[in-house]
């Protein structure tokens, strides 16, 4: 079954500006599904109405068989959100906090401390239960809402750029918890601006730009399209001028520091056969740039001047 | 779990939260209103009332009571509701209902339901100081409570309305200072409407504050200057249309969604 299906969904705001030009998305049961795009691409609005919290021109969802127009309440009772921008009662104690979510979904109140000790927990946020949400550091509060849309235990679990802002130790905390959920049965819909993040956690991946998806597939397969990757080698001894091996394009960058652009035919072992025969030891090496977003650089590039031609 | 239950605790979800809210803060929300209707009673009952004399066959004490503990009631219902309801808009935390499967009715209910139990506390609270000033006598327990209970339903509701129109706290601070207070004080809460020219008698009976304040005068004293039966059709008439237009704003999302 599909956890989330989308058909033909448009948005046009009150000032004219078409945000969603009829997209489709289909997420499978169970899926870790990146949604990417620019700022402004439309994942947001596309979210938004996802969630209830934004209208929609035209077009439909539903939500594991359930459409959010007639069978809205069923509809809803299946997703979590975990949205952008901090939405709580920053008055309030952390524990409330959760409580109220759970009693929106008809939790009784003694569940619903048991429920939110539960995520509380898992977030590593239980010794803040009495704190007022405002005394919470950005991360703390990034968790904070994790834990609030857990705590209905949804099946559909929207992330909205939910590792923005926090260090890198959170973020991989943070990671590691949502590889978890997900293992766990919970389909997960993740945006994010850290390209590496989706890469490392999405099986499949849709990116959207100007209102319209305009790649959709399984992140293996959008990687094995790569035609080209740029590496950044550390070498033994320095060198004046970049060293010359046959197709290959080599850059000096650093006396002791090369970046090579590698075709998807070509082998490395030949790279690092030639550099040894011209006694040039490789002590490190590492990508220039994260795969996926070259990727995701050439696909809007090629959308941008798609919008621009028609 | 039935979908009956599911609302039921939505509703006493919200119900419990506005409480808990107001209750925390009850030196901004409960203490002021005490204080004010004190001095109310010491200035215009006790030090001008005794110079005034009798009102309608009553003293002048005693005669404004009623509209003194419905003028608490009104002012705290729609306080409530305005200032809660638009914070959970500013800080966005209406995020967390919208997304919830709670039905627009129950979110109305629960944000109405919070204001009455302000207005209604309040109200309690101001009754008990008036009894330090006079003897309450009660015509009809069943009119008094029953006028107590719609009036703070009513402006409740205009309180939500409101809210939802508001984009700034200058929107919330508005209508209570041009609007409210001055249908209140206008309402006949320190006047009987007998005391104007015939003129201003019938541009006073276009005031539906003084309704409210008369039917709660007559529950409480047993005289009023307009027909009860009369003012209690206004009220609920108030109450049906302001119920149909808060969820019809709910419904197309005014204010609250894109």
């Amino acid at each position: 079954m599909s956890a989330l299906v989308i058909e033909n969904l448009h948005k046009t705001y009150r000032n004219g500006f078409e945000a969603l030009k009829g997209i489709n998305l289909n997420v499978a049961e169970g899926d870790f599904f990146a949604l990417l795009g620019p700022n402004g691409a439309g994942k947001s609005t596309a979210i938004s109405i996802i969630a209830s919290l934004t209208n929609k021109t035209a077009g439909q969802v539903s939500i594991y068989g359930k459409d959010l127009d007639r069978q809205k309440n069923q509809a809803k009772s299946m997703i979590g959100l975990v949205p952008q921008e901090f939405n709580f009662n920053m008055w309030e104690p952390v524990v409330e906090i959760l409580v109220n979510q759970a009693g929106y979904y008809g939790i009784p109140r003694k569940a619903a401390f048991q429920r939110a000790e539960e995520s509380l927990r898992q977030l590593d946020l239980w010794d803040k239960r009495h704190t007022q949400a405002r005394w919470l550091s950005g991360g703390m509060k990034r968790r904070l809402m994790i834990a609030r849309a857990l705590v209905h235990r949804p099946k559909l679990l929207i992330l909205d750029e939910p590792t923005a802002g926090v260090d890198i130790e959170i973020r991989r905390a943070m990671w590691q918890f949502m590889k978890q959920i997900n293992s766990q049965g919970t389909t997960i819909i993740l945006t994010t601006h850290y390209l590496e993040e989706a890469e490392s956690l999405c099986r499949n991946i849709a990116i959207i730009d100007h209102g319209r998806i305009v790649e959709q597939t399984s992140m293996s397969h959008l990687l094995s399209q790569l035609n080209t990757e740029h590496f950044v080698l550390d070498i033994s001894k320095p060198l004046t001028t970049a060293p010359e091996l046959p197709g290959y394009n080599l850059q000096l960058v650093g006396d002791k520091t090369v970046e090579v652009t590698v075709q998807r035919e070509q082998s490395m072992n030949s790279l690092f056969e030639s550099l040894t025969q011209q006694g040039i030891a490789v002590m490190s090496m590492r990508n220039k740039q994260n795969r996926l977003e070259q990727l995701f650089i050439d696909l809007v590039a090629q959308s941008k001047s798609e919008e621009q031609t028609s | 779990m039935s979908a009956g239950n599911v609302k039921l605790i939505a509703y006493q979800t919200i119900v419990t939260k506005e409480v808990l809210r107001f209750a925390r803060i009850w030196v901004q929300t409960i203490l002021p209103p005490a204080i004010t209707t004190t001095l109310y009673f010491i200035i215009f009952g006790k030090l001008i009332g005794e110079r005034i004399g009798m009102m309608e066959g009553y003293s002048y004490i005693e005669f404004i009571v009623p509209g003194l503990i419905l003028m608490s009631v009104i002012q705290n219902s729609y306080a409530n509701v305005v200032s809660s309801f638009f914070s959970t808009k500013l800080q966005h935390y209406i995020e967390e209902l919208l997304i919830a499967p709670v039905p627009n009715w129950i979110v109305l209910a629960g944000y109405v339901t919070g204001g009455m139990a302000r207005g209604l506390i309040v109200g309690t609270v101001v009754t008990g100081i008036s009894l330090f000033f006079t003897d309450l006598t009660i015509n009809s327990y069943s009119l008094t409570l029953l006028v107590f209970v719609l009036t703070s339903i009513l402006f409740s509701l205009a309180g939500f309305i409101n809210a939802v129109y508001a984009k700034s706290f200058d929107d919330i601070a508005i209508v209570p200072t041009f609007v409210l207070t001055p249908l209140t004080y206008l309402g006949g809460v320190f006047y009987s409407i007998q005391l104007l020219p015939e003129f201003w008698q019938q541009v006073s009976l276009a005031n539906p504050v003084l309704y409210m304040v008369n039917t709660f005068r007559y529950g409480l004293l047993g005289v009023s200057d307009i027909d009860v039966r009369i003012a209690l059709v206004i009220i609920f008439g108030f109450i049906a249309v302001l119920t149909w237009y808060s969820l019809r704003l709910l419904s197309r999302g005014v204010g609250i969604k894109e």
